[in-house]
Formats: C-alpha cells, structure tokens, sequence
C-alpha cells in the first residue's frame, strides 16, 4: 500500500504554486463530492459552535432553574428569554448545555489524536526503520493492547485514574497508537529502500532527519485520512464514557452525560433530553466520517475504483 | 505462543492499571477509613510488599481465578462476574448473527446495483450506522418501539444459556423465543456498527472479486448469474469478514458493556456500571480480564477457522 509522493509536476511552478494548485483540487473535489462540503459545513458549524459557544449560549448551562425543570422546547422563561430546546431535569437549559457540550467532544477528540498519533508515528517509524528487536518489541506491545476491546481498557484506567478531561485525553490517546504504529512502520519499511532517502544518508544526516524530514513528510497522507476516521471513533468513545460516568467532572457539559442523565425521564416522554444531544453526536462523528472518506479518495484516487 | 505472550501481556496492563493512580491501598477502603483501617488492608492486600512480588502473586492469584471479594456483594469477583457472563455472552451472539447475518445481503446487494438508488440507500443507510452511538440508538429505540409503538420490551432477559449450562435443556428452549424477543432492540443498537462496516467491506470485497479472472471464466463457462454470484463470488467476497470476526466480537462485547445499562440487562455491564459507580475495582479487574480472555481464545478459534477456509493460510 504505498501512496503517491508528492510528485513534482515537471512544468515550471515554485512550490508555492503546487501547493496552491493542490488546495483548488481538493476544494473542487470537496464541492464535486457534494456529501463532503456538507461534512465540511457541520464541522464549521460545530467548530464554531465550540469556539463560540459562550457567546451564542443563552443561559449559562449550569445555572439550575427549579421552576423551569423539564421545559418543552420552545418554553419562554423569564425575561423574553426562550429554552429552544426545552430544559432539563434541573431546570438547565439543553440548547446552552449542547452548546457547552461541541468543546469537549472536539477537544477530546483532537487532543487523543494528537496524544496517539505522535506516540504511534514515532513508534511506527523507529519500527519500521530499524527492524529487529526494536520492532519486535513495539509491534508485541501493540498486540497486546489491541487484544482488549478498548472501551474496556478504558474502562478500567478510568476506573482507577478517576474522571477529568486529561485523563480522558490521555486513555484515549494512548487508546490510538497502534493503529499509527502499525500504518507508519508499513509505510516506511517501504520508504526506506527509497532512493531519496539513501541519498539522505549518503548526505550524512542524522537519523532522526531522515525520519522527521525526509521519511515523514512523504507517509503523511495515509496518517489525515486514519486521523479523520479515528477523531469520529475517539468522540463516540468519549460519549459513551461520559455515558457510563467517567467522564469530565460533572459541571462541564457533555453530550455524553446530557444522555445519561436523559435516560430516568424516557418513561415521562421528555424527548428532548434524549434526542437534542444524540443528534449533536451523530451530526458531528457524521461529518468526520464522511470527511475521512473523502480525503481517502482523494488523496488516493486508485482506491476509488472499487468504492 | 502468541497468545501466551499476549495474555502475559493483559495482566501486565491490569496489574499496572491498578498501580497507575498511586498506592493501589485507597482503592479498597471506603474514604472515612482510619488510618489503622487503611494499614490492616494494605498489609491484607499486600500492597506493602515490593512490585515484582505483589505482580507475581497477582498473576498467580488471577491464573486461579482469584480477583478478590467484590466490596459491595461481600463474595469472590469471580463468581458475581461469572454469574452475569451468560446474558452477556447471549447478547453479543445475538447480535454478531444479526450483524453478519444482515450485512452479507446488503453489501451483496449494494455491489450488484453498484452506482444504483439501492447502492447509495445501502451506503448512506451504513454510513449513519456508522456515525450513532450504540447507547442513543437504543435509547430511541426504546423510545419509539418500547414506549411510542409499544412493539419490543424496553427491559429485562429471559435467560436461554443459564439453564442449558445447568442442563435444563427443555426449559432452555422454551425460554429461546421470548429469549430472542427481549434481545432484539440491544441487539440492533449493539450491533448496528458492525452491520454498517461490514456491509460496506463487503461491498467493496464483492466488488474486487467479481473483477477477477476466475468468475469471468465461470461467467463465460456459461454458468447463471445466480450460480457465479453464490458460488463463486461470495465465497471469496466474505473471507475478510470472516477474519474480522474474532475482532468483531471483542468489539461487540465492549457495546454489549454500554447498551446494557440503557435496556437495564442483566449482565457484565451492568454488573461494570454499577461496579464503577461503587469503585467496586475487584469485579471491574475480573469483568474486564475474564472479557480479555474470552477474546484471545475466539481470536485463536478464529485463526484456525481461517486457515481452513483458505488454504494459502498456513498456522
């Protein structure tokens, strides 16, 4: 499975203009393909919603309201202000809460990926290119990770850690690595025949150059799609920790928890509980997903031929 | 030999994941512990001995089975976690049969009408199936099925294995339809990832091989579309779902974990929610190993089941 380097074109062009010619593709490709721009535009929104969200939040999502507990969407409270999207069991408004919510899910999201990404490139590429018993070392650790269905591990780090955001970051991250590891070590085993990197060492650079500089740059296409697909596993895996009550602490809004606490109103019909904070899930792992199969086939057009 | 390095390797993470939060002593002791109190269990516990002693004798003690008393049922871990394994396993079964079961005919489907209205409704249907969570999906399903229409059971089990193991098996099959009855929503919520990736591997594997020289030739012999696609084809198209299989599993389990607090079902995950809201931490340990185990040796049958399947594999 090797992938296309970055090929230079072989007419005139600085780089500058290469990589300008790349970014008008891959916008044409993304508005061709119609279901990524609508993946793009629900991440933007999502983006926005979490950068934003103080701002746009009509109440602050903690503030409790006993009169105004279990409000249908739509409710007026005091004040011309409205719950559009009905308020929960404390009276906290559900709209301010999922607003709240979009900043851990995206920042949980990319940071675990960030954490397992870095830990998985480096040990992927220290494997791939030095063989031996190094590799063998990484690649049984990897097994033996792997040979626990995750959200168990996570589980039980969790258990033991206690909740908070970092703590989350970090199981879930440490969740990832093998899956770059394994990718990385493939890509570069190959790499390193190459003829451009013997040229490196013949050059006489050190080896973690020709790792970072020369090998890398020329793997990383495979890396963004895993990393797209894997930010919509690591978000569906924190809302079901959140779910379970191992999640951030419980003043910080979740999607996750917002479910959990959604569940002892089912049998009274409070729908909105249930149903506002779900979606926000499914838009956003939705969005990355699809977005991960685009830049899939767009970064390698031969895999499109059977899809 | 793999596996045994591997399973080495699980009760390495499960002794170190005890060891990450400090001194493992707090675990077990409520928070108003006296300070005696915390001394008497951790010379009980032996968590004042050095590491290498404390992870061997843990490595025996698990190898018997031997998790400790859970804190809040007063009895082996083992046994709580052992009684609750049955429910779990039916689930996970259930759905894997459901999952596999329906994703053959799909992604089959979708590669015969490649580029057609029936391909892009599969493949927008498999990518949302991808996209919800397995809890929310059962939460609306008790919502709409459960409590709207009033189709399916919103809780409870009816047990099938417990009495098989216990050798009753008249009773057993009595229990199997009202059994598969109350299973139905988890099962689906469980398993609706795996319908939606593997219809979508199988989409793409039935693609490649019906590209090959070998169905042309069985095409050309003369041989009905029917045959080709049946006979030929998909033996070949659904190799890469078998071999995910075992994996699958593991994966199922670990929704299982998840959804059965949603349909309140009576197995390990529940027994692990509750367990983790009481930091009940020995039945947390047993639950999650005894599942570790579970999924290496299904991982190993699987290996095996492959190298039959497709003689190119050699063990």
């Amino acid at each position: 499975m090797s992938k296309a380097h970055t090929s230079e074109s072989g007419s005139a062009g600085s780089a500058a203009d290469y990589r300008r010619r790349e970014w008008r593709r891959a916008w044409e490709s993304m508005v061709a393909s119609r279901w990524a721009l609508i993946g793009m535009i629900i991440l933007l929104v999502v983006t926005f919603a979490a950068i934003f969200g103080p701002l746009l939040a009509p109440f602050d999502p903690n503030r409790q309201n006993i009169m105004m507990r279990l409000m249908e969407p739509g409710s007026d409270g005091a004040r011309d202000v409205t719950y559009w999207l009905g308020s929960d069991q404390l009276g906290r408004d559900v709209l301010s809460r999922l607003l709240y919510g979009a900043r851990v899910s995206l920042l949980v999201g990319v940071a675990a990926i960030a954490v397992g990404g870095v830990i998985g490139t480096i040990a992927g590429l220290v494997s791939g290119y030095f063989g031996g018993w190094i590799d063998d070392i990484i690649m049984r650790l990897g097994d033996i990770q792997l040979a626990f269905p995750f959200i168990l591990l996570a589980i039980m780090f969790l258990v033991v850690l206690g909740p908070g955001l970092v703590n989350m970051i970090l199981v879930l991250g440490i969740g990832q690595w093998v899956t770059y590891a394994r990718i990385v070590r493939a890509q570069t085993l190959s790499q390193r025949e190459h003829e451009y990197v013997e040229a490196a060492r013949a050059m006489g650079d050190s080896t973690a150059m020709i790792l970072g500089r020369t090998i890398l740059p020329n793997i990383l296409a495979p890396l963004t799609v895993i990393a797209s697909f894997n930010v919509a596993g690591v978000i569906l895996s924190e809302a079901a920790l959140s779910f379970l009550g191992l999640g951030v602490p419980p003043s910080v809004p979740t999607w996750g928890s917002m479910l959990s606490e959604s569940r002892d109103h089912l049998l009274s019909n409070k729908w909105w509980m249930a149903v506002f904070p779900g979606l926000a899930i499914v838009l956003t792992v939705l969005a990355f997903n699809i977005i991960g199969d685009w830049l899939r086939d767009f970064l390698d057009p031969r895999l499109k031929e059977n899809g | 030999m793999q596996s045994v390095v591997v399973l080495i390797g699980v009760t390495l993470i499960s002794f170190f994941a005890l060891q990450i939060g400090g001194d493992p002593t707090y675990l077990f002791v409520s928070e108003n512990a006296s300070t005696e109190e915390i001394e008497r269990t951790r010379q009980m516990l032996g968590f004042d001995r050095p590491l290498y002693i404390q992870y061997l004798s843990y490595v025996w003690n698990v190898a018997q089975g031997d998790f400790g008393n859970s804190l809040s049922y007063r009895e082996p871990a083992m046994g709580v976690v052992l009684e609750a394994m049955p429910a779990t396993i039916e689930l996970t079964i259930f759905s894997l049969v459901l999952a596999i079961g329906l994703s053959i005919p799909l992604g089959i489907a979708a590669a015969l009408y490649r580029g057609k209205p029936v391909d892009g409704g599969i493949m927008t249907f498999a990518m949302l199936g991808q996209s919800i969570p397995n809890f929310w999906m059962g939460i609306m399903m008790i919502m709409y099925f459960g409590l709207y229409l009033r189709w399916f059971p919103i809780s409870g089990h009816v047990p099938f294995l417990e009495p098989l193991f216990e050798g009753d098996v008249a009773t057993a099959f009595k229990n199997l339809p009202q059994s598969l009855y109350y299973m139905v929503m988890p099962a689906l919520a469980v398993g609706s990832y795996t319908l939606a990736r593997n219809a979508r591997l199988i989409r793409s594997s039935m693609l490649e091989v019906l590209q090959q020289d070998y169905v042309r030739t069985a095409r050309s012999k003369g041989l009905s579309e029917r045959r080709v696609i049946f006979h030929h084809a998909m033996r070949n198209a659904w190799l890469p779902v078998v071999t995910m299989i075992g994996l699958e599993f593991g994966f199922l389990l670990g929704g299982v974990v998840v959804v059965e607090t949603v349909f309140s079902y009576p197995g390990i995950g529940r027994l692990v929610f509750n367990a983790i809201n009481q930091r009940d931490i020995p039945v947390v340990q047993a639950s999650v190993i005894l599942i570790a185990v579970i999924f290496i040796v299904l991982n190993l049958v699987v290996d095996l089941i492959y190298a039959r399947l497709d003689p190119r594999v050699k063990l």
